[in-house]
């Protein structure tokens, strides 16, 4: 590694790898909705939920009910505040909004991106979309806060 | 409460109707380790998700005798407050009716595990009706 490449290293946030900290789990909200970690940075992280007959609202319209929407993007939502904090540290969602732009198609897996575009000593501000194959065309838009508690680690 | 049918994703959570509670539907999410964050608490989603069951049955409830159901519900906005951590129990969930439209319910819910008192979560849901014939 040059010298560019240390000083990379040490402005990135330490140490929070998504895969490693699911590995560890083989049970669990995530593992029962089947949510697959897509991709991260060092403020957002990307989750997707392949679609699932036993998760929707209505059996006829096939259509995924709210719930495991609001799971996908909660989820994706704490795992950018921890990508904010550089690691897994105690928080809390607080408070999140979802709008629901339009239905999600029937058949297709759900993409759920959110950034941390503000991180303070007790609050972090979340914001992201979901998007059932086209971002350009989202189906839902979140709004949420995290309480950021003290790492008793 | 006879018109009152859970969905597809209320099995997924294992909920069920437990009684009723100031003449809504009262449901119940019992504890499974399937609901559990990675901090050891019951997901936020998860209990969101029991807050929107809750209050789809809570307007269906709201059907006279020999009404059509109306179960086909889209949400438009949901918004949660958690007011405390879900511990690893049953959960307890009951909607309550603000405002159903012809077009338009307003439903405010409330998520608690030991004293309905001790709210740990609560949501209001503004959700279009649609007639279970016009897809």
């Amino acid at each position: 590694m040059g010298a560019a490449g240390l000083t990379y290293a040490f402005l990135m946030p330490p140490g929070f790898d998504p895969a490693e900290l699911l590995a560890q789990h083989k049970t669990g909200h995530i593992v029962a909705l089947g949510l697959r970690f897509v991709a991260n940075g060092d403020d957002w992280c990307e989750f997707a939920l392949d679609y699932d007959r036993r998760l929707v609202s209505d059996a006829n319209s096939g259509i995924l009910a709210s719930g495991p929407i609001v799971s996908l993007m909660d989820t994706a939502g704490g795992f950018a505040v921890w990508a904010k904090r550089g690691g897994f540290k105690p928080q809390a969602t607080l408070d999140l909004r979802l709008d629901y732009l339009r239905p999600s198609r029937p058949g297709h897996a759900v993409t759920g991106r959110a950034e941390c575009y503000r991180l303070t000593r007790r609050i972090a501000f979340v914001r992201g979309l979901a998007h059932d194959g086209d971002p350009a065309d989202p189906i839902a838009h979140l709004t949420a806060t995290y309480m950021v508690l003290k790492d008793e680690a | 409460m006879s018109n009152v049918a859970l969905l597809p994703y209320a099995d997924f959570l294992g909920i069920r109707i437990e009684g009723e509670r100031d003449g809504a539907p009262l449901l119940v999410m019992p504890f499974s380790e399937g609901l559990l964050n990675l901090q050891g608490g019951i997901h936020g989603g998860a209990i969101s998700g029991l807050l929107e069951i809750a209050a789809t049955a809570a307007i269906d409830a709201t059907l006279e005798e020999g009404e059509d159901p109306r179960s086909v519900f889209k949400p438009i906005t949901v918004t949660v407050d958690f007011m405390r951590p879900g511990l690893p129990k049953d959960v307890y969930a009951c909607g309550q009716v603000v405002r159903v439209g012809g077009r338009i319910a307003n439903v405010a819910v409330c998520a608690w595990q030991d004293d309905p008192d001790r709210a740990i979560a609560s949501a209001h849901m503004n959700l279009a009706i649609t007639p279970p014939t016009e897809k």
